[in-house]
């Protein structure tokens, strides 16, 4: 079965466990800066959003790359960044729609999130359930089942 | 290792920022954050030194275990001489902020002399300078971030700032970072507008590296989350509640101090308490909290993030304050509530998001109003000298002279210079509900005996954070003991300040402790930290940092006479409640806590003490 990140922002407290996870998976070292999951907080209306890499079917990173240097990890369908083939072009971050491959001055390279090779680090961090990693083909499951619950509007007998 | 090993050293009056090693020696021995920087400060600057002259100094400074996984390991801390109280100042923050600064790779940074002019520190990792700040001096805490950020072009950047309250010599004035997070109480704020430094802005790359055991850690660290988790307290009160748990659980007990500690019951509390926070408003269908917030690193997130009602009387026609913000805590709504007899939670929400805004200590100004309203209700303050009438209770009070506190104009002068000072003035100096100058935090040392003799030795005035029995009085955390009796308070209050001298000093935030002892720390720093971090070496670091707090206060001219409690708690019983007929049992309590502490009658540490803490 192939899996997926799933973010329930509502869930969110914005305490950047995700964030020093990644850093440190991918790193060693706790640094929020080096995350490859950014979480969002929209102070006025009270929101905090984590939001990464959706790994797009069609992806448009991938198809930009002139080296061929994002290739698809066959296990998770991850779309994976080879440091040693990529040149630093950045041509895959004006590609993505959705901003989240981005360049590493440290490395020359970019980096993007390849979900850890099947365990990703910020599900285990995450003390709250708001990103979790579940079957790609049901990513909305827990919506429904809470819309399930509420269809029985009808007031008890007695 | 823990530590960056850097020490930022800015000379306001020459206008330099140099990098000096941390004194690794001086770690091991005090920690990080408030006793490293304690250490520092103690060494560095006269006692008597006057808190808002360029002599004084003011620490930031992180913890070992801030910028980690360790939860709640996002807190930095403020030291100096405190101007409310002239004694040691130091208040600890979470946000942001204190994380931030740890990944720009320093451990603290010192602040020296004054600047001619404002100015505000810019770090860029390595690269440290000091920044014209005309632009933003006579700005709030909401605008010179937003201005900074904008001006930076990176809205990653972190600022913590002053207001105009710490502009204005409000003496309870805070340093205020991530919009709603203060370091908030002493004055620390007002030492920083002295120097004419309005804010820091830091962007750190660097993260937080070297950490002695990485696999050991972050198995302490994942075991001490789980201990958070699973507590009834941290994994389900605090989330859900915030601190505001406390408010009717307080008043039940008949510890609520009421309308300046004349009463110890509040008849409007469920009206400001955590329940009523979540309730549907009538005029809009809404709650008043919108959600919880999470600090830096932190798995119980018990911030709360409130929407005040647009309806309100205080902010009709004020767009600015109608979005989400920081929401009330327990303190500040005891304080802006209780304390006054005010039974407005919009009201108070206002008066909590001016204290954000301009950067005040809501404890103190609330505590203080409340003093200035008891001065009004017996005929001494009149409506012409405070510009409003100010009976207990009245909301429109609040809200005018928390704006008239934060512009620094007519009364709020008045009251920016804290209750002992305002008492003093118009002749009633025992209205002062303070110790040492500072305000009462809301629990009323009649119905928790305990907190009394905490609030009585607290190294930097009346203070609920520096050893809070309320844990033990009123949680039974870690133990249950009765909150009205004195037995056992002397040993139990100098457990609690040692152990807190630890958590203060490590970069986690106190609020762990209502899970947490400091056998759940101690793997982290020991895995985290260069050297060996036993449960004995802690337990000798936290009473080492409490004793020198002491002799910092001694040598300010500090004596047994300052450990002390207003008289109308140890004269006036409390009226009602479980406590009724009860006062304050501190002159029993005090002796004891002195033998306790290895001090002489006058509350000096003798030799044998000093020595065994190697002081």
């Amino acid at each position: 079965m192939q899996k997926s990140l799933h973010i329930d922002p509502h869930k969110c407290t914005g305490c950047l466990q995700c964030e020093m996870a990644c850093s440190f998976e991918n790193y060693g070292v706790f640094n929020i800066s080096k995350s490859r999951i950014k979480v969002f907080n929209f102070e006025e209306a009270g929101r905090k959003v984590p939001y990464t890499c959706t790994q797009c079917a069609e992806a448009w990173c991938l198809h930009a790359c002139p080296v061929e240097a994002i290739k698809v990890d066959a296990a998770t369908g991850a779309k994976v960044v080879h440091e040693a083939t990529c040149v630093g072009c950045k041509v895959c971050t004006i590609a993505c729609p959705f901003g989240t491959v981005n360049y590493v001055a440290d490395t020359g390279k970019v980096q993007k999130c390849d979900l850890c090779g099947g365990d990703p680090a910020c599900v285990s961090a995450c003390p709250t359930g708001a990103i979790t990693y579940v079957d790609s083909d049901w990513t909305g499951l827990d919506k429904m089942r809470s819309w399930a619950g509420k269809t029985d509007t009808q007031p008890r007998a007695g | 290792m823990g530590w960056t090993r850097k020490v930022l050293r800015v000379d306001l009056g020459k206008g330099t920022c140099k990098s000096e090693p941390l004194n690794m020696a001086l770690a091991q021995q005090y920690l990080g954050q408030r006793g490293l920087a304690t250490k520092y400060f103690v060494d560095e600057v006269d006692p008597k030194v006057d808190p808002l002259s360029a002599a004084n100094k003011l620490i930031m400074a992180t913890g070992p275990l801030t910028g980690t996984p360790a939860s709640t390991g996002g807190r930095y801390s403020v030291i100096t001489k405190g101007p409310l109280t002239g004694a040691i100042a130091c208040s600890n923050s979470g946000g942001y902020f204190g994380a931030e600064l740890k990944f720009a790779g320093w451990d603290m940074v010192i602040f020296e002399g004054k600047s001619e002019k404002p100015v505000y520190l810019s770090i860029e990792d390595d690269k440290a300078e000091l920044r014209d700040a005309a632009h933003l001096w006579g700005k709030t805490v909401w605008q010179t971030e937003e201005i900074i950020k904008k001006s930076h072009q990176d809205p990653q950047v972190r600022v913590c700032s002053i207001g105009r309250a710490g502009e204005n010599g409000v003496l309870y004035a805070g340093i205020i970072n991530d919009l709603h997070r203060a370091a908030g109480r002493s004055g620390v704020g007002t030492v920083m507008g002295s120097k004419n430094l309005k804010a820091v802005a830091v962007r750190g790359t660097q993260g937080a590296g070297g950490i002695k055991d990485a696999k050991a850690f972050m198995k302490a660290a994942a075991d001490a989350k789980k201990v958070l988790a699973d507590n009834a307290v941290t994994g389900q009160g605090l989330p859900t509640f915030g601190t505001q748990v406390l408010m009717n659980v307080i008043n039940e007990m008949g510890a609520l101090p009421t309308r300046n500690h004349r009463d110890v019951q509040f008849e409007d509390a469920r009206k400001i308490s955590a329940e009523a926070m979540k309730e549907k408003r009538p005029s809009d269908g809404r709650a008043h909290l919108v959600t919880n917030a999470a600090c830096f690193g932190c798995t119980i997130a018990c911030g709360r993030i409130s929407k005040i009602d647009e309806t309100h009387f205080s902010v009709v026609n004020k767009p600015a304050y109608w979005g989400a913000s920081g929401g009330l805590e327990y303190e500040a709504a005891w304080a802006l509530g209780a304390a006054n007899g005010v039974g407005d939670l919009e009201a108070l929400q206002y008066a909590n998001l001016i204290c954000n805004e301009d950067g005040f200590d809501p404890i103190s100004f609330g505590a203080t109003l409340g003093a200035a309203m008891e001065l009004y209700e017996l005929g001494i303050l009149t409506k012409e000298q405070i510009g409003i009438d100010a009976p207990f209770g009245s909301a429109q009070a609040l809200v005018k002279l928390a704006e008239m506190t934060a512009q620094g104009v007519g009364f709020g002068k008045e009251l920016g210079l804290g209750s002992k000072r305002l008492c003093a003035k118009y002749g009633k100096p025992d209205l002062s509900m303070s110790v040492k100058g500072q305000e009462f935090p809301a629990y009323d040392s009649r119905g928790i005996q305990g907190m009394g003799l905490a609030y009585a030795t607290s190294n930097r005035g009346a203070c609920h954070l520096r050893g809070y029995t309320v844990a033990s009085e009123v949680l039974g955390i870690p133990v249950k003991t009765d909150p009205l009796v004195t037995e056992g308070k002397a040993g139990l209050v100098k457990a609690f300040q040692d152990a807190t001298s630890v958590f203060d000093s490590a970069g986690v935030c106190v609020f762990t402790t209502f899970a947490w002892t400091l056998a759940d720390l101690q793997p982290q720093l020991d895995a985290a930290c260069e050297g060996e971090w036993t449960m004995e070496k802690l337990a000798l670091v936290g009473e080492r940092i409490w004793n020198m707090e002491r002799q910092f206060n001694n040598a300010a001219g500090f004596t047994a006479k300052d450990d002390d409690l207003p008289p109308r708690l140890k004269t006036e019983p409390a009226k009602t409640g479980p406590a009724k007929g009860l006062v304050s049992g501190i002159d029993k309590m005090k002796p004891e806590y002195y033998k306790a502490r290895g001090w002489d009658a006058n509350g000096v540490p003798t030799k044998e003490t000093l020595a065994r803490l190697g002081l």
